[in-house]
This record gives structure tokens, sequence and C-alpha cells, in this order.
């Protein structure tokens, strides 16, 4: 057997946090290795032709809070980046009635007052207070957290930084931040509006990805998240990659490789070499290795401690923390090719309605109902629906006339109670294509194929544990300074020389590539001498 | 698509230009004959009449519309009988001014306000905050148009049509009956001309857009856009939200906010020491009176002609005079030693037709407001930046004895 290979810096796992990581230690000069698992990279943010013509973005299907360093340090444009407006919002209520937003906001305001010209007044100071609290926190999004157990001055004076520049927040940006973090997203728009269905458009970005409903106490800041990026500097806004996410995490492989680096395929990792409480490489599922100084995990947390080393060699408060943080996926996907637009009636023929989300979800209770389903362990037997038809936007998507549908749907929780998901997998494709079909009749005849992703399929396909799509919820106790754990948020880990990356880390989840940059950033500022 | 205001079918075949806009999500026309400076002089020479229905209506009716305005709105509405109206502002609890709009006190009961942004829900939650229970505040920003007939010969218009027009005094208000439909006429405006405002139904407008065209034949009304009305208001002296101020609930900072007395309308709190008004911002207003923290203040300014012509002529092209009318901020320097001091800005810029000279609305420091006080206004000249001497001058740059005057009727 040839001589391990040797290399800088290997990076597991070749998500988009992988890539973003692998082309900032590239680019500062590091001999680098990405090692994928799977045929191709991207992680859960790929597209794939699973029928001749229609691509279909498999997991994850939307961007907005790409960090804008990123776009500039690793020169994304050139490489392809092209990022689509999601101009529309497309919210079907009851007996025809329905909301749709799109870029104009003096037209969405009459859109809204149709409903309730209270709420659209509303609807304005909403947007407004939340960009601003998302603006404040954007400094602390994009740095390295504190970290809030250690007594190092430096940490201390971190730690006191934070505290002072919070004390020192407008009082009204202050206060709404403190709603965010105590309160359910429905608390927080029952101060605003009047209308179910206006509430329940806001509603959604609160529940995305989460076990948490819009009474849940964590949907406050779930929403928060979903509302931190921007489309173009507009705030949260979102946008949809060229060729999908897939299309986006190709360009972060071609930065990769401009900058020097490696990308291999087919390319497991059984574990982490380690010695002496120090980094020394990678052991391959085929029976190789590969020695580097700096090993960086870009796994979910469970994978990166538990996994690709032995939990018996940390400390026993990490791997608490660890065991108890929660992933409990409860979403999946259905995606459709489809041989004509969907129809809503009054709104036939209207392919700008699709062209950004499409949410099916009437009302706060039917919301919460949907929920109710989760934690009786049972997937939603009327489910939220996120749908986008890509086509609309990217004809590149699907044949000429024809379309793909991207379709989010909750909850599916991970653990079912009665039932695995092998047997309920059509039971799910069934149950949300005849909701499509309540809203857009006719539905199920234009269906020309359809793949169920599961939260098995995504714990078993991407590696995501327990199929969160976030790698791990977004609620405050596994966030910023204890994401992954508290002592722990510092892309660092017990063992020397191994690094963590992936959205486990802090900032966290969505496409985002906060994790991979600000790792890099403190893999290279450790082997600075000091 | 854009909604449109009730007067579309009638204007949408006058609009000579097809050239449409939005104004809070209606469509409007900019100007409808491509002489801009035409439509101008149909508020300053004839008669000019103009739909300015976009902007948002609201309806105070019972026993508790009168506490209610009085708590929010910054000026005394006290002060505004049956009958009158007043031009006002509302505050938030810091003093910074939300919009300003104008109130009409149309009988015991029962109030009518326009505003440039949305504020229902804004007035509702005040109402339930003072617990009044008998007021009820009505959008009605659909079930009204309005038309604003404005310029020397509005009167003579008007009174073909209605008897309620002419004891009309500068803002009061009256009931009429224009064309067999309910009107409610008040003597105000956006110009600082002679002129009136119709609230009329919806259902109507039809009707009394085509009497009043009748009506102004021999008076040459003319349908004029918003640029035109845009220009007028800086002769005026009247701020515009959006250009001028901004409403400082959209504000990002404080340096986006202003107060009234920053923006010139001290003069709505002349008698604060007196009244024992409890209205939204009035300690914030107080303090700012009693310890002189006002940043600026919003003055006219009048570019000097001479040096104007200078700063092109020495560049060796023609000076711009013709319908120039700008929204975009225009920097002012102190006259120093030290070169491009910065003092201000210039929120709206016009060169008048009308007084033969470019004017502006102006922020300063100060001790730059004194009446005659000298600074430096950037303009550029072939993209270069040169500044050109200019005056503080008491606003309203034009105010004709019209404006205000008794009007009687042709027949008696």
């Amino acid at each position: 057997m040839a001589a391990p290979e040797q290399y800088d810096a290997i990076v597991i796992g070749g998500g988009h946090n992988g890539l973003v990581n692998a082309a900032y230690l590239a680019k500062a000069g590091l001999k680098t290795v990405v090692l994928e698992r799977r045929h191709l990279v991207g992680g859960a943010a790929i597209t794939e032709e699973l029928v001749p013509g229609f691509n279909f973005t498999t997991f994850s299907y939307a961007l907005s809070l790409v960090r804008p360093d990123i776009v500039q340090d690793l020169d994304l444009v050139r490489h392809g980046m092209m990022v689509l407006p999601l101009t529309s919002t497309f919210q079907p209520g009851y007996n025809g009635d329905f909301l749709h937003l799109g870029a104009d906001s003096w037209a969405n305001y009459h859109e809204i007052a149709r409903h309730s010209p209270a709420d659209a007044e509303a609807s304005r100071e909403l947007g407004h207070i939340v960009s601003r609290v998302a603006r404040a926190l954007k400094p602390w999004f994009d740095r390295i957290p504190p970290n809030c157990v250690s007594s190092d001055p430096v940490e201390v004076a971190a730690m006191a930084e934070l505290h002072a520049y919070m004390d020192g927040l407008d009082p009204e940006v202050r206060d709404m931040l403190q709603r965010f973090s105590d309160c359910s997203a429905a608390e927080i728009l029952d101060d605003y509006f009047e209308h179910d269905l206006v509430k329940a458009m806001y509603a959604t970005s609160g529940i995305i990805g989460s076990r948490a409903g819009p009474r849940s106490k964590e949907s406050g800041l779930v929403w928060l998240f979903h509302k931190m990026g921007d489309y173009d500097g507009v705030p949260g806004q979102w946008g949809f990659h060229k060729g999908g996410n897939g299309g986006f995490t190709q360009v972060l492989a071609r930065a990769v490789e401009a900058f020097g680096g490696t990308i291999r395929t087919n390319a497991g990792v059984a574990g982490v070499l380690y010695d002496g409480g120090r980094a020394a490489g990678v052991e391959l599922e085929d029976g190789g290795a590969m020695h580097a100084d700096v090993v960086v995990s870009a796994l979910d947390p469970r994978q990166t401690f538990m996994r690709m080393v032995d939990p018996d060699d940390l400390p026993g408060d990490l791997v608490g923390h660890i065991r108890d943080f929660k992933f409990q996926g409860t979403a999946s996907k259905v995606n459709f090719a489809l041989s004509e637009l969907p129809r809503f009636p009054g709104l036939e023929g209207r392919a700008d309605v699709f062209r950004g989300f499409t949410n099916i979800a009437p009302s706060i209770d039917y919301l919460e109902e949907a929920f109710a389903d989760c934690r009786e362990g049972r997937f939603s037997r009327r489910p939220f629906l996120d749908c986008c038809v890509q086509s609309t936007l990217d004809p590149d998507m699907a044949p000429p006339g024809k379309h793909v549908m991207s379709c989010f749907a909750m909850y599916t929780p991970y653990q079912l109670a009665d039932s695995d998901w092998e047997t309920e997998r059509d039971n799910l494709g069934n149950t949300v294509q005849q909701t499509l079909e309540d809203f857009f009749p006719g539905f199920g005849d234009s269906v020309i194929h359809r793949e169920v992703v599961t939260p098995l399929d995504i714990e078993k396909v991407v590696g995501l544990s327990e199929g969160n799509i976030f790698a791990g919820e977004l609620f405050a106790s596994q966030l910023f300074c204890n994401r992954p754990a508290p002592g722990w948020n510092q892309y660092r880990t017990p063992i020397d020389g191994y690094y963590q990356c992936g959205s486990g880390t802090h900032p966290g989840g969505c496409v985002m590539g906060g994790p991979g940059m600000l790792a890099a950033q403190q893999i290279l500022g450790d082997r600075q001498p000091a | 698509m854009p909604r449109t205001t009730p007067f579309h079918d009638q204007v949408e075949p006058l609009n000579q230009t097809g050239v449409w806009k939005h104004w809070s999500g209606y469509l409007v026309a900019p100007q409808y004959q491509y002489s801009l400076t035409s439509e101008y002089y149909a508020i300053r020479n004839a008669a000019a009449v103009l739909d300015t229905s976009p902007l948002f209506k609201y309806r105070f009716t019972g026993s508790g519309a009168r506490p209610l305005l009085e708590r929010v709105l910054a000026r005394d509405v006290g002060a505004c009988a049956v009958g009158r109206a007043q031009y006002t502002c509302w505050c938030d609890e810091r003093g910074y001014v939300l919009q300003d709009g104008v109130v009409v006190h149309v009988s015991e009961k029962e109030y009518l306000l326009t505003a440039a942004e949305p504020a229902l829900r804004y007035f509702r939650n005040e109402a339930r905050r003072l617990g009044l229970t008998d007021v009820e505040v009505e959008d009605v920003s659909d079930a009204f148009g309005i038309l604003a007939i404005q310029g020397p010969h509005a009167h003579a218009v008007l009174e073909q049509l209605t008897d309620v027009a002419t004891p009309l005094r500068y803002f009061g208000v009256a009931r009429g009956i224009v064309a067999g439909c309910d009107v409610v006429v008040s003597r105000t405006g956006y110009t600082g001309d002679l002129g009136y405002e119709l609230w009329i139904r919806s259902e109507d407008a039809g009707r009394v857009w085509d009497a009043l065209m009748v009506a102004g034949v021999g008076h040459n009304l003319t349908p004029i856009g918003t640029t035109a009305l845009k220009m007028a208001r800086v002769e005026a002296g009247l701020l515009l939200m959006g250009a001028d101020f901004h409403n400082a609930r959209f504000a990002w900072v404080d340096e986006e906010r202003e107060t009234p007395s920053e923006l010139g309308w001290g003069w709505m709190f002349r008698k604060l020491d007196d009244d024992g008004r409890d209205f939204i911002g009035r300690s914030a207003i107080e303090a700012e009176v009693r310890d002189r923290t006002s940043r600026w203040n919003t003055v006219g300014l009048a570019v000097d002609w001479h040096d104007y012509e200078r700063v092109y002529s020495e560049a060796g092209v023609l000076a711009p005079h013709h319908e120039v009318y700008s929204e975009s901020t225009m920097s002012i320097y102190r006259r120093s030693d030290t070169p491009w001091e910065y003092a201000g800005y210039a929120s709206s810029f016009l060169t008048s037709s009308l007084l033969r000279r470019p004017v502006a609305i102006a922020k300063l420091p100060l001790d730059l407001t004194t009446p005659g006080s000298e600074v430096d206004l950037e303009v550029s000249v072939i993209r270069q930046p040169k500044t050109v001497l200019s005056r503080v001058e008491r606003l309203p740059f034009f105010d004709p004895p019209r404006k205000t005057a008794l009007m009687t009727g042709s027949e008696g």
C-alpha cells in the first residue's frame, strides 16, 4: 500500500460549509483536500436530474443568508454565482381567498389591506423593526462568538463587549430582540395583526425546519433567524441560485479548486487519527489514510464528536452537551416533475405567482394542528408546505413548458410513534399531493414524477443526524455561545488540530457559509506563531 | 397591478404623455402635457385641477373623536372649530415627527384627516390606550376621492357649481352639493395659492369631474400632474414627506428623524406655555424648546441669481433655469476661510419660473437660519462641484394676497 498522502488540512464533508472552509484554507496557502462520502459535493445543497431534463433541488432550495464576505473573499461571481430574486409570496387561504405579495411595497400594502388595512400598516412597521433587529445582530453573526465559560481575559473582555453592545442598542431594537428570544411567533404576531391569513404567512418563517409550532416559544428566534439574510441588501429577502442550490455548491467547488484545493468524492471518512491529543489525519472507509496537522469536520456535532473520534477521549461535559443536542428532524421534501403549472382558481396561468414561496398555511390553527400530529409521533395529516415552482424562475430546471416544484413539508417527525419511514414514504407523498390537490385542483393529473425525501433519507443520504436540516435545532440553547456546546463554540475541539465547521456551529444552519468562514479564521489564527 | 383612483376613467384619456407613476400604489400622472411649465402656470395664472385621491383618508366620529385627536395631534386641534381645517402634524413620544396632514372639522363629532402614509392602526391603538370608547376611526381612503382646484380662477370655477365656496375663509370648510352630489369643500391646498379641495364620494367622482370641466372651460381649468404641484409647493414653502422629512417610524437612527421645530413648525407650539394639552411628544418638545437642543432648522434658501449665472458662465455653458425640480440632497457650506466647511443641505430645489430665480428648502444649523444669512450651495457644473452664494429667506417664497383674501360672489 502506498504511503498515506500528506496534506496541510483535511476537510471532512463536502457540504457548503466544508467547501467554504477548504476554499479559505487553500486561499491561505494550505495544501487542502475535501473528502466527500458521496459521488457529488454539496451535502444538502445539491441539484439532481432525477428524470431526464428535470432538475430537482433534492433538499435545500433557497438562499438568503450566504455571508456577503464569502462572495467577495472567494471570488464566487467569477465561478458562476448567480442568485435570482424570489419576488413572490403566495399564500392560499380558504374558500379561494389568498395573499399574493410581490416586489412592490405599496402593491403589497394594498394586497394586505384587502384583508385588513390595519394589518397592512402593521406589516410595514413589523418589517422595519425586524430589519433593524437583524442589522443589530449582524456584526455578531459574522464573528467568532466569545467563549462564555472561559476565564481567559480575552474571552471575559469579549463577553463584556457583547453585553455593552446589547446595552447600547436602541431600546426599541433591544426590546424587540428580547421578544424574539422570549416569545412565540404567534404571540408577536398577535401584537401586530388581526387577520389569520396574514399571521399565518409570517408564522411560517418561525417554524421552518424546526420542531416548533407557531405557538411554541422557540418559534420567535427561528423566525428572526430566517430574516437575518438579504437579497441584494434588501433585508429578509430570499433568492434562488441558478441551477438550484446544487448550482451554488458547484460554484464553491470551483472556488476550492481555483485556490489549489483538492476535492475527493466517494471518499468516506471512517474516523479522525489522533495521537496524544493531537490530530494527525483521517482513516478512510476504504481502509486508506491521509495525514494532516489540521483536520476539519464539516459534519454535524453528533458526527463530529461521537463518530469521527472516540467520545471516551473527550471531556464528559462536552459529550453530555452533544448527547443532549437536539436534532429531532421534522421536515421532509416532496419534489415533483409537472406537465403544467399548478392552477389556483382565479389565477390560472399566472407563472409569477410561483416565482417565490407558495405557503400552504391558511391559518395559525392549521399550523398548530399540523404540529399537534408531530407531537403525537405521526406526520401531519394536513401538512404545512413551502413550495416553489423553480422552473418559472430558471428555464434550465425543466424542459420547455414543463415544471419542477420543490415542496418542503412539515411536520414529519424523524421518530414515528407507530410506524417507520420506509412504510410511510408513499403515504407522506400521497398526503402532500392531496393537500396540493385541495388548493390547486387538477394538480395530481399534472404529476410526471414524484420524489419523497423523508427525515430518514436526509440522515442516510446527507448524513445530517435525525434529518435535521440545520445540523441541530435553531433554539436559543443551541445558538451562539452554545453552538454546539458552551466552551466549544469557537470551532476548536479538545483535540489539537481537530476543528469543526458545520452548520452545527455558529452562526448555524441554512446555506450560509458562516461556520466554514469563521472556522477558517480560527484555524489560520491558530497557525500564526504566538 | 396598480390601483386606480376614482377619477381614473376621466383623467386617463387626458394624459398626453402616456407616462404614469405610482403614488402609494395608485396610478397617477406626473404630468399631462409635454410642457411642465404650462401645467405649472395653470396654478399661478388660471386654475388647475389635481387628483390627490391617493392620500390616506381617515374619519373620526363620536364624542371621543376630539379627545383622541387632541392626544394624538401635536398642534392644538381644539383651536380648529367646526367648519375649519388645520394643517397639523403628529409625533412619537420622543417628539419626532411621524407625519403631517390636514384635519377637517366637519361637524361637532366628526373630523376628517389626510395622511401621506397609513395611520389607521396607529390612531386605533391610541384610542384603545386612552380608553376612549365612543370614537370610531375609519379608513375612508377608498370611499372618497379628493380633487384640488387651485389657482387665481379656482373660485370662479367653483362658484358656478356651489354657493358654499364663496364665504369660505382660508382653511374654512363647508358641506355642499356639486352636480347633485354631496361634497366637503375646504379652502386648502398644497400650492400656496387661492384654492379649494373637494372630498367627493368615489361613486360620484365622474359626475363631479365632468361638472368641473364644464365650469372650467372659460377659465382654462387644466388638469395637472404631481410634478407641477410639487414645483408650486416649494414656492409655497410647504414640506414634502419623503423629500424634506421622513416618517420617524421608519427611521433607523435619530439622524433621520426630525422634530417639528427642526422642520420649521415651531409656530405650532407658540401657546404651549399657556395650554395644558397632553399630546404625544409634548414633554420632549417642551424640553427641546427649553434646552434649545434643536439640531437644525428648515428654512427657505434663495439662490443668488448672479452667482448662479457666474458658475455656469465661467464653465462656458448656460445656467439651467427651465423646469429644474429636484429632491436630491444638495450640500451647503459655510462661507468661511475653511473651504468646503459643511453646514447643511437643501432637500428640495426649484428653478422658479415665476420668481425668476432658483429657490430651495434647506436644513441649516441654528446660527445660520436668520433671514439674510449667507451660505454656499453646491451645484454640479459639467460634473464639477461648484458653490453658489445663497441667502436664507423667510418662507413662503411666494404668498399672493388672493391665497387668503375674502371672495365675493360674481353675482353678489
